[in-house]
C-alpha cells in the first residue's frame, strides 16, 4: 500500500519538477504513438471505407479476418518487424533497428487493422442510411465516400482515439524494435518496464500515472476540439 | 474565447510533438547488445559518459538476457556484445561471430530466499547441496528460464546436483521466462529461492524481507566477456568505434572506473581483464 502513496508523490515531483529525461521521454511516447496513427489512419480509413461501401465476394472474410487482426499480440508485431529490420533480414540495409522510425512502424503496423476494422463498421451504417439517396441522385462512388468519412469524422475520431490508445500503452513491439536505448528510443511503457524489473515498483507506478495523464490530456484537447467545431457547424 | 484558443493552439501543439524530434544520434555511435545486471545495476550510466566525452563516440546499449544479446549480435544488429555466458561466448567467437573474446570483469551470483528458508540453506556455502536441499523438500525455486547468462549457470548447477528440476516444472519449479528484475519480482512475490547476479541483487529495489542465502561457492563465480562483432560476417559493424570502445574498457582507465563503481557502499563489479 506504501508504494502507492509513494508513487502519487513521485509523479507530482515528477511532472512539476519539469524532469528534462521525463520530457524527453513523453515526447517521443507522444511523436511515436500520434506519428503510427497518423499513418494508420492514412492506410486504414481508405481500407474501411472501401470494405464498407463494396460489395464484392469474400466480403464476409475479409470482415472477419480485418476484426481479428484488432487482436493481434504487439510482442508479435515486434518480432515480425525486427525479423524485417534486422541486418540479417530483408530489410536490413534501411538501418531503421533500434529507431524510433522502427518504433512508428510497428506501431502503425499494430493499429491499422483497429482503424480499418472500426471506420469499416462506422462508415457501413452511415452508408447503409444514405446508400438509397446516393443511387438516386447517381453519386459517384469517390463523392460518396468523401460525404460518408466527412460525416462520420466524430465517430471517425473516436476510432483514432482507440487506436492511439492502443499504441501509446503497448510496451512489447517498441521493446523489441526499439530496444529501450536511453535518450534514443525509451518511451513511457519501456521506462516502466525497466523501472519494474530495477524493483523500484513506486517509480515505475509514478511513471505510470504520468502516463494515464497525458492520454488523458490527449482524449480531452480531442473532445474539446469536437466540441467547439460542433458549436461552430451549429452557430 | 477559451475554446477558440485551445482550437488554434491544438493543431500547433500536435505538429510540434510530431516534429519535434530527438537530438538525431549522432554519425559516430556505436549498439552494444549487453544484459540486464549490467544496465539494471546502473554501471552504464557511470562508464558511458566518461567513454563519450574521451572519443566523442555514443554507446546505445540494448539491454536483454545474453541468448537474445548473442542471437541479435549474430543478426549484425550490434557492434559489440558484452555479456556473461562464457561457454555461448566463445562459440559465438569459434563460429566466426565474433572477432575476439577479452574478459571485462566479474563478480558472483548468489541464492536469495525467504526469511523462513523451507529448505535450510542460509548461510550455505555449496550451491549445488542447496538446490539438492530445495528440491528434495519441494521448495519454491523461481527460474529465468530464458536461456539468459544466469539461467545458463543455473541448469549447469542443476546439472551437477543430478537433479532435473524440469520434472517439478509449474509445481515447485517456477520457470518465469523474464528478466533478472521481473523474476526477483515474481520470487518475492512468491516466497520462491532464486539465482541472481550480486550486482542485480544489490542495486535491486523490491528485495523486501528477502535475503542472501548461498553465496561464495566457487562455481558461483560470474564472469562478464567483451566481444567485437565480425565485420567480415557483417559488414555494418562499426568496427573502429566499437574496438575503440573495447580498448577503452579494458584500459587501465576503464579497468578503473568500473573498480571505482559503487552502490550502498559496495563494489557491484571487478576489473579483471589481462594484459
Amino acid at each position: 500500500m506504501q508504494d502507492f502513496a509513494q508513487a502519487f508523490g513521485l509523479a507530482f515531483g515528477l511532472v512539476f519538477a519539469a524532469d528534462p529525461d521525463l520530457l524527453e521521454i513523453i515526447l517521443l511516447s507522444l511523436r511515436v504513438s500520434l506519428t503510427a496513427v497518423l499513418i494508420a489512419c492514412i492506410v486504414g480509413l481508405p481500407v474501411g471505407t472501401l470494405v464498407a461501401m463494396g460489395r464484392f465476394r469474400g466480403r464476409t472474410a475479409v470482415i472477419i479476418v480485418m476484426n481479428a487482426l484488432m487482436g493481434l499480440p504487439p510482442v508479435v508485431v515486434g518480432l515480425l518487424i525486427y525479423l524485417l529490420l534486422s541486418n540479417a533480414g530483408p530489410l536490413g540495409w534501411l538501418r531503421l533497428l533500434y529507431t524510433p522510425e522502427a518504433m512508428i512502424v510497428a506501431q502503425a503496423v499494430l493499429i491499422a487493422p483497429i482503424v480499418a476494422a472500426l471506420s469499416r463498421e462506422v462508415i457501413e451504417q452511415f452508408h447503409n442510411e444514405y446508400a438509397e439517396q446516393f443511387r438516386s441522385l447517381s453519386v459517384p462512388r469517390h463523392t460518396a465516400a468523401g460525404a460518408l468519412l466527412w460525416d462520420a469524422r466524430y465517430s471517425l475520431l473516436t476510432v483514432a482515439l482507440a487506436g492511439f490508445g492502443r499504441a501509446v500503452a503497448e510496451v512489447g513491439a517498441v521493446i523489441i524494435v526499439g530496444g529501450n536505448i536511453d535518450h534514443l528510443t525509451r518511451v513511457m511503457t519501456t521506462a516502466i518496464a525497466l523501472e519494474t524489473s530495477k524493483g523500484d515498483l513506486a517509480l515505475a507506478l509514478a511513471l505510470g500515472i504520468v502516463l494515464l495523464t497525458i492520454a488523458l490530456s490527449v482524449n480531452a484537447a480531442v473532445m474539446a476540439l469536437r466540441l467547439t467545431a460542433a458549436r461552430y457547424a451549429y452557430a | 474565447m477559451f475554446k477558440r484558443l485551445i482550437q488554434g493552439l491544438l493543431p500547433v501543439t500536435l505538429a510540434a510533438a510530431i516534429l519535434s524530434s530527438p537530438a538525431l544520434a549522432e554519425d559516430r555511435s556505436i549498439i552494444v547488445q549487453s544484459t540486464t545486471s549490467t544496465q539494471n545495476s546502473g554501471l552504464y550510466d557511470v562508464l558511458l559518459p566518461i567513454f563519450e566525452t574521451k572519443t566523442g563516440i555514443k554507446v546505445n546499449v540494448v539491454a536483454v538476457g545474453t541468448g537474445q544479446a548473442i542471437k541479435n549480435a549474430q543478426n549484425g544488429d550490434g557492434d559489440v556484445l558484452l555479456v556473461h555466458a562464457k561457454p555461448s561466448e566463445e562459440k559465438f567467437v569459434a563460429e566466426g561471430w565474433g572477432v575476439e573474446r577479452f574478459d571485462v570483469m566479474y563478480n558472483d551470483f548468489i541464492i536469495v530466499g525467504p526469511p523462513s528458508d523451507p529448505a535450510h540453506i542460509a548461510g550455505s556455502k555449496d550451491a549445488v547441496a542447496a538446490l539438492k536441499a530445495i528440491a528434495g523438500s519441494k521448495s519454491l525455486f523461481a527460474s529465468r528460464g530464458d536461456n539468459s547468462g544466469t539461467n545458463k549457470k543455473e541448469v549447469a548447477l542443476w546439472k551437477a546436483s543430478g537433479i532435473d528440476p524440469k520434472a517439478g516444472s509449474g509445481d515447485w519449479y517456477r520457470e518465469t521466462g523474464s528478466g533478472m528484475g521481473a523474476t526477483l519480482n515474481a520470487a518475492t512475490g512468491m516466497g520462491a529461492y532464486t539465482l541472481t547476479d550480486r550486482a542485480t541483487w544489490i542495486s535491486f529495489k523490491n528485495k523486501g524481507d528477502y535475503r542472501i542465502a548461498v553465496e561464495g561457492d566457487e562455481g558461483l563465480f560470474n564472469q562478464y566477456g567483451v566481444i567485437l562483432v565480425n565485420p567480415a560476417k557483417h559488414p555494418n559493424v562499426k568496427q573502429a568505434e566499437g574496438q575503440a570502445f573495447i580498448d577503452w574498457i579494458l584500459s587501465d582507465e576503464g579497468q578503473a572506473a568500473i573498480a571505482a563503481y559503487q552502490l550502498d557502499g559496495q563494489q557491484l563489479f571487478f576489473p579483471n581483464a589481462k594484459r
